[in-house]
């Protein structure tokens, strides 16, 4: 096992504070609040800004494939921020996981031109499969007809309200191929969603032509590396989330009065935190990890993934929903902006893979399996 | 036969020469449960005269059990959790003969609906600080405040209030409770939304409202004390017998049923650890009855709280996690304001978010811990700063 960073670089930290000063400056939670009531106002004028402006939308991409030619290090970081502002931006799904897919095509073919236009933030993309579709797990794809027609239907699917084209796993005689379809020539209905930061939506397509962009069968691996890294970097966003929780409700014990004292001085709750303090520290050196690996190629990207996942899903939970308790009341109040993070924090959980599912992965991948023995055979001791 | 052999007997003939004169099919229902509550069928360990018959509580859920069998319409319970859990008690604990008669039937029937007027913008944990004035004024007390995450207001007759009649002495010796009047002319009910979309609690602004003497309940400066009694009927999930599993570890084991698809051993070993602790919550419930068979609930109720919240909450997250990709639906965000509350109705999205209110609403979990630890195993307190100070003295 090599030592890999798991730190910030100069660059990291400074990338760090241009995304954070543009989300607060940008995505105020009295707008993100809004999306709940169907005004997504907000979305476009802010995914550009970080896509084309900032140039975020191809950290992933390399520079002579038409992108930043950063790394998965840098997208974690933007990730961290874009969590702790529950920012409702495609990133993830289009800059990681579509842009990651399309890495999987050979430079030089019909992905290219894509490629290129989803890392100049020209275009935005997303996976057709469910966002609770885990890594490793069965990918649910469409058929193929005469002629590259594409037809069935997929639900569930996260970043499809944002995207102008979508990448469809296809089966074919001869494995998974991959499809680009216009956003044009498919039924999206939108889903009302536990975390409308991340809306999801039902996608139809009804014999509508495609053109593959990657050929059977190495779609199957692309969209697999997709949800891999999608999976990976996905704990970076819970990261950033769960910081927000920890911070924004330390703040406010600090403050809070109850009993002729500040609350947070009851040892109690100096304890709760103290312990939500070290599972957060614990959730930022298993993300970096998951990054660092990701980024470096290391043959140990697969378990800094499962484990990644097993801890930081749960990590963001807990600590949103500790904000929601530490904050009495005004916690469960629509206003407030903690249920953001509470809805954005339960749906990570279950997207790409649970941390149960990421913890059986685990036990295959460092060869702890899971006891054999059924019902049948169990004797007393 | 055994006494309570007796009034068990006893108690079934009179359900059935009562539904011999009420028929449940020709009865209207109001009738039919003003006619119930006079025969002192509703709460039967309430007093004669009271709607009850002075009988121990465990003999109720056979009653409960016998009216519905024959079709009786029930007083829907679920609407008027505030007033039957909390109000009754503290009014037939604390009231006057003339208060019982008069607040009491039209409460059990549903007629007019309570709510809580008790935590404050500044008072929520410390719920002795209010600061909504009580000031006499003749026969009247006129009321300023502001009180805040008030379930059902805007749908309440009535409320019980606790407010501060005296500031110049200790926080806990200068308040008085009262049954207030929600169609004053000085109530003014404003929504609150909450992270479930809907607005089920309210603030509630209080502008010289005028509350009769004749509604105050207990003694003046003796608001404290009424004010414990009814937060410990609130803490103690009484009620009737719950079967087992109910409740939210019902819904989740209803999931487990029908989505076969979604089972792995170690959502499987989950669900049968929640699954024992609910069964256990249930027991101890059960237990807890039997020791409270008269009397008013003490302190131990806090801890059934406590657990019903961690149940409900781990559950509901649990189901979330079951349902997988149908778990990141929801139904409405939709702002309403709710008729009645219903934990573990809607989608598994609204019961989670809806159970975070469980470990605040009635009492924090810190809270109720406090009280374990404190009332129960007599465990020292925290120093306070707020002890020997004049309320109107006190830091803020
Ligand atoms: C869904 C819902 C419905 C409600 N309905 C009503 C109603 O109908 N009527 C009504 O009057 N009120 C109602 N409430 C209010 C509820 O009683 C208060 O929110 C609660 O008592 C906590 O007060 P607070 O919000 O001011 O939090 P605070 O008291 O400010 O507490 C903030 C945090 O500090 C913790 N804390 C405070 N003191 C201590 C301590 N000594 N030790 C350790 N931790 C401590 C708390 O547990 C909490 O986590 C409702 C609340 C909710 C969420």
């Amino acid at each position: 096992m090599s030592k890999l960073n798991l730190l910030y670089t100069e660059v990291e930290d400074d990338l760090r504070a241009t995304v954070r000063d543009l989300l607060a400056d940008r995505c105020q939670s009295s707008a993100v609040i809004a999306a709940y009531d169907g005004d997504r106002s907000l979305v476009v004028p802010l995914w550009k800004a970080l896509a084309t402006d900032l140039e975020l939308a191809g950290l992933l991409v390399p520079d002579e494939r038409g992108g930043a030619g950063a790394s998965a290090r840098e997208a974690a970081v933007v990730l961290e921020e874009l969590g702790r502002a529950v920012a409702p931006v495609p990133f993830l799904t289009s800059s990681v996981v579509a842009t990651t897919v399309l890495l999987g095509a050979e430079a030089g073919g019909p992905a290219d031109d894509l490629l290129a236009a989803l890392a100049a933030g020209d275009r935005t993309a997303a996976l057709v499969v469910p966002l609770s579709t885990a890594p490793g797990a069965a990918v649910a794809s469409l058929a193929a007809g005469a002629g590259g027609r594409v037809s069935g239907s997929v639900t569930s699917v996260a970043g499809a309200l944002e995207a102008d084209v979508f990448l469809v796993p296809v089966t074919t005689p001869d494995g998974t191929a991959v499809y680009a379809v216009p956003a044009e020539a498919v039924r999206i209905d939108p889903v009302v969603s536990l975390d409308m930061t991340r809306q999801l939506a039902d996608l139809a397509v009804d014999s509508v032509p495609g053109e593959a962009l990657i050929a059977a069968p190495a779609g199957a691996a692309a969209v697999q590396r997709g949800l891999e890294v999608g999976a990976a970097l996905l704990a970076s966003e819970q990261l950033g989330l769960a910081q927000w929780c920890l911070t924004a409700t330390v703040a406010y014990l600090k403050e809070r009065r109850q009993f002729g004292r500040v609350v947070g001085g009851f040892q109690a709750l100096k304890h709760r935190l103290a312990d939500l303090y070290v599972a957060v520290e614990s959730a930022a050196a298993a993300a970096r990890h998951a990054a660092a690996t990701v980024a470096a190629d290391d043959p140990d990207r697969a378990v800094a993934t499962a484990v990644a996942q097993a801890w930081c899903g749960d990590v963001a939970v807990r600590a949103a929903e500790e904000a929601i308790q530490l904050h009495g009341g005004i916690g469960m109040t629509w206003e407030h902006p903690a249920h953001l993070y509470l809805k954005r924090a339960k749906a990570g959980q279950i997207a790409f893979g649970t941390p149960g599912f990421h913890r059986a992965r685990l036990a295959e991948l460092v060869e702890l399996p899971a006891p054999t023995v059924g019902r049948g055979t169990r004797k007393a001791p | 036969m055994s006494t309570e052999a007796t009034a068990r007997e006893d108690l079934r003939r009179r359900v059935t020469a009562f539904l011999a004169e009420h028929d449940p099919a020709t009865t209207d229902r109001l009738e039919f449960l003003r006619a119930r509550y006079d025969a002192g069928l509703a709460w039967v360990w309430f007093p004669p005269g009271h709607g009850g018959l002075g009988l121990p509580r465990a003999l109720q859920p056979e009653v409960e059990q016998r009216l519905a069998a024959a079709g009786a319409p029930d007083n829907n319970p679920r609407a008027n959790g505030i007033g039957l859990g909390m109000a009754a008690p503290t009014i037939l604990a604390f009231g006057t003969e003339e208060q019982k008669r008069r607040f009491l039937r039209p409460l059990w029937t549903g007629e007019e609906s309570w709510c809580q007027l008790f935590s404050e913008p500044g008072a929520g944990s410390d719920l002795a600080a209010v600061s909504t004035r009580g000031v006499r004024e003749g026969d009247d007390w006129i009321v300023n405040g502001q009180k805040v995450w008030t379930s059902g207001a805007h749908r309440a007759r009535w409320a019980i209030l606790v407010a501060r009649t005296d500031p110049d002495v200790v926080k806990h010796a200068g308040l008085t409770y009262f049954l207030c009047d929600m169609t004053d002319p000085g109530v003014e009910v404003r929504p609150l939304r909450q992270i479930t979309g809907e607005a089920e609690f309210n603030e509630v602004f209080l502008t010289d409202v005028h509350i009769p003497d004749s509604q105050r309940l207990g003694g003046e400066g003796e608001g404290w004390k009424v004010a414990t009694a009814t937060l410990n009927n609130e803490r103690v999930a009484i009620g009737g017998d719950i079967p087992r599993e109910s409740g939210m570890v019902g819904v989740l084991s209803r999931t487990w049923r029908e989505h076969p698809e979604r089972r792995t051993p170690e959502l499987h070993d989950r669900l049968l650890r929640m699954w024992v602790e609910a069964e256990v919550a249930r027991l101890t419930g059960e237990r807890l009855r039997q020791k409270l068979a008269v009397g008013q609930p003490g302190p131990e109720g806090s801890a059934m709280k406590l657990v019903f919240a961690r149940i409900a909450q781990e559950a509901s997250g649990l189901d979330l996690e079951l349902l997988g990709e149908e778990g990141l639906r929801y139904s409405d965000w939709a702002m309403v304001r709710p008729e009645r509350v219903d934990f573990t109705g809607r989608d598994a999205g609204y019961r989670y978010l809806r159970a975070k209110g469980n470990s605040i609403e009635g009492g924090t979990s810190e809270i109720l811990r406090n009280v374990v630890a404190e009332r129960v195993l007599g465990l020292p307190g925290e120093p306070r700063v707020d002890k020997d100070v004049a309320w109107k003295d006190l830091p803020r």
